[in-house]
């Protein structure tokens, strides 16, 4: 009896010694995304990238697995940085992707420099500045930011739509300032103009837009609206139902499936709003469907397509894998040969090829929609165009996008 | 025997082993739990003690602690040092700290002033709408508050060789204005003010006939109460190394009151408990179940201990302890006419 103790004693003892070093041997990854409050849908739906991405790599690479830890924040950079804190010293993640809002990014940022040893990749988050201005050597963004996203739009609002003067109405905070700059930057140097007293700044979650609208000059001869979600809803609909007739311009997340789906009048009044971004659901590519198909499959309670928050997040974990691939999973030397890796890595993405700038910025694809009635009658965001390598300082120099300023409200100046 | 002798002596034998406890913590903690965990709850547990003070002894529950916090945690980057060319007056630390904590307790003063002619609900709404109004101000004013970026870059001072927001002496800074602020509370509970505003919760009207000016104790109150709110905020922009209107939303203040009721209203330990129940659930939650429904466990965490003991956590410790008959740890809980549970008076006047 005392010995056949004595003997479970031990083999339980080796168990645990061997499946410690079985598990000494794995890769946490963390991973850090919205998942309350307003923005817990698209943090939700940020995670369902995460694990497509693991998912394709059956939650291995370079010969070891991967554990996934994941933490929520409530989209203030100071709850990101709690949860990054858990993950990198609590938890002890090698890898860390995240977060999802730009301010977050921003703070991860900072908080990574305090970290040399675990690498840090963006989850989709876009403000200009964590990645433009004191970059952290071991912060990577494989997405595109704000700015990028609207390339090509203030052009084509000036050339093909022939608009001359804009109101702008968005949310008061960074990643619409930083889709406001990066639409009126081109739009202003061809001649177009967007008055200070014609920009409307309201608080995410602005229900009531009479003010807006009674303030709206007649002057202008459209209106680009960078609101989110209900936002964007609750000012169409007031400003239609107000008799307003402006034709808009829209932010990267402004025309999405919300507003798309919704019923009535808003619906004939949003067709023809041209938009940019990242991704573009009707985008007729292999690649796109393939990956549309694949998630459709393994999220049959998801979107009914992903969202540019699952792509995101899909793609900087993909880059983390495919430079974990490379290094053949080693990271005992604190992760320096994969940040080696990482910093050349280039990439086939759903929305084409993927690289980075010296600052560890991603170089990547924007596309151009237009919201246009489908064939079954439904609307969706029709592929205008396709722009490749759209970078960071939108084709200009570093020295010389740098004086451009930080985006803000007033940045353009654009008079 | 001397005065401070018989202090020390009414002392409970528990007290003197908690205070050993948390002295040798970070010796045994790593880092992590030192200081996100360690100093995250001892910076809230301040913010709620500030609550309790207001709610427990004066019966003024005040949702603008956050706010006071946040009122010392901005005036740190903006008469100190900051990374966002805002402001940022390079002031010296030993002028700094008091004076943000000074600021915060004016500002608790002037909540105060507003906010004592009302009564129960009424205070929460007037004290609701100054946080809600702050934190929109604070959101859309670039020239002082910088907007909704706020402040990043904030240093912790480094003095003595040691550099203040290192785990260990971050911990410490956090322990010592704790262990000062509780005791100091403790103490002065059972002062000639402390009472008083007890007596003025219970009974204004009666206070007033008695000639007591039932107002300025209030005030006053609220301004003790900005002191420890302000202190906590100047540990909290520390902690953080920035402060945005997110420190100051409304859905914390909310968390603040949750903290004091959970932890329990009538003794000064009560928040710090609620604090860390609160920093163990938010780190921890999403690990023991699906990441979709962390927050519907923190919740139901929450629910059953304020369905169970109204009095939060220290309530259910305090009655296993009187049914073990043990002597009372709760000297400096508010004494109360009105509370439905007088087993616990009973223990309290005994």
């Amino acid at each position: 009896m005392k010995t056949k103790s004595k003997f479970l004693v031990s083999s339980a003892l080796a168990l645990m010694l061997s499946t410690g070093g079985a598990l000494a041997e794995d890769i946490k990854m963390g991973a850090i995304a919205v998942l309350e409050g307003a923005f817990a849908v698209l943090g939700e739906d940020s995670m369902r990238g995460v694990e497509m991405a693991l998912e394709e790599f059956g939650y291995s690479a370079g010969g070891k697995s991967i554990e996934l830890i994941t933490q929520s924040s409530d989209a203030s950079p100071d709850s990101a940085v709690r949860g990054a804190r858990k993950l990198v010293e609590q938890d002890g993640v090698q890898i860390l992707v995240g977060p999802l809002s730009g301010s977050e990014g921003i703070a991860i940022k900072d908080y990574s420099k305090t970290q040399p040893d675990v690498t840090f990749l963006n989850g989709v988050s876009g403000a200009q500045d964590t990645t433009l201005r004191d970059p952290s050597d071991n912060f990577f963004r494989f997405n595109t930011e704000g700015a990028q996203w609207m390339a090509g739009l203030g052009e084509y609002a000036y050339n093909d739509k022939g608009y001359r003067s804009m109101a702008v109405v968005a949310e008061d905070y960074s990643f619409p300032y930083t889709q406001v700059f990066g639409f009126l930057e081109p739009f202003c140097r061809l001649g177009g103009s967007a008055p200070q007293d014609a920009r409307f700044y309201v608080p995410i979650g602005n229900k009531d837009y009479s003010s807006v609208i009674a303030a709206l000059p007649d002057d202008v001869d459209a209106i680009y609206v960078a609101l989110g979600g209900a936002d964007a809803v609750n000012f169409l609909t007031q400003y239609e139902q107000a008799g307003g007739d402006l034709p808009l311009v829209a932010g990267s997340i402004t025309v999405d499936q919300t507003v798309l789906g919704s019923k009535g009048r808003v619906r004939d009044f949003v067709v023809g709003t041209p938009s940019a971004g990242p991704i573009s659901d009707t985008w007729d590519d292999e690649r796109w469907a393939s990956f549309v198909a694949k998630y459709k499959e393994m999220f049959p309670d998801g979107f009914p397509s992903p969202s540019l928050f699952a792509h995101g997040y899909y793609i900087n974990t993909k880059a983390a894998l495919l430079a974990l691939d490379e290094v053949g999973g080693d990271l005992s030397d604190g992760g320096a040969a994969m940040r080696e890796v990482l910093t050349s890595l280039e990439f086939e993405t759903p929305t084409g090829m993927v690289k980075l700038d010296e600052r560890r910025q991603a170089i990547g694809s924007i596309f151009l929609t237009e919201v246009t009635e489908g064939a079954d009658g439904n609307l969706v965001n029709k592929t205008i165009s396709v722009t490749e390598n759209v970078n960071q300082t939108l084709g200009v120099d570093y020295e010389e996008f740098l004086k451009y300023g930080a985006v803000s409200r007033e940045n353009p100046v654009c008079e | 025997m001397t005065e401070e002798q018989s202090l020390l002596s009414r002392v409970h034998p528990g007290w003197w082993v908690l205070g050993a406890l948390l002295i040798v913590y970070p010796w045994i903690a790593t880092d992590f739990f030192t200081y996100q965990i360690g100093g995250y709850t001892l910076i809230l547990g301040l913010i709620a003690l500030s609550l309790m003070i207001l709610a427990g002894y004066g019966g003024m529950v005040s949702l603008a602690q956050i706010t006071v916090a946040g009122i010392a945690a901005y005036a740190i980057p903006i008469f100190g040092e900051n990374s966002v060319d805002v402001l940022g007056l390079g002031w010296p630390g030993w002028v700094l700290y008091p004076f943000a904590i000074f600021v915060a307790a004016l500002f608790s003063t002037l909540v105060g002033l507003i906010s004592v002619r009302t009564e129960g609900i009424y205070t929460i709404m007037i004290t609701l709408a100054i946080a809600v109004s702050f934190f929109f101000f604070a959101r859309q004013n670039y020239a002082f508050f910088n907007g909704f970026q706020g402040f990043s870059g904030v240093d912790a001072p480094r003095f003595w060789g040691v550099y203040w927001r290192d785990p260990t002496p971050f911990y410490y800074l956090c322990l010592a204005a704790s262990a000062f602020f509780f005791a100091a509370v403790a103490y002065g509970a059972n002062s000639t003010f402390g009472l008083t505003l007890q007596a003025i919760r219970d009974n204004p009207r009666r206070m007033s006939a008695l000639g007591y000016n039932v107002i300025a104790h209030r005030v006053y109150a609220f301004f003790l109460a900005g002191i420890v709110a302000g202190t906590a905020g100047v540990l909290l922009v520390l902690f953080n190394g920035r402060v945005s209107p997110g420190t100051i939303g409304v859905d914390i203040a909310i968390d603040i009151l949750v903290i004091a009721v959970v932890g329990g209203l009538r003794h000064p330990i009560g928040p710090f408990v609620g604090a860390l129940a609160f920093v163990l659930l938010e780190n921890f939650a999403i690990d023991l179940i699906d990441r979709e429904r962390f927050n519907t466990v923190i919740g139901l965490a929450f629910l059953l201990v304020v369905f169970f003991s109204p009095d939060g956590l220290i309530g259910l410790w305090q009655k296993a302890a009187a049914r073990f008959q043990r002597p009372s740890l709760d000297r400096a809980s508010p004494t109360s006419a009105s509370e439905t549970s007088d087993k616990l008076a009973k223990a309290d006047n005994s």
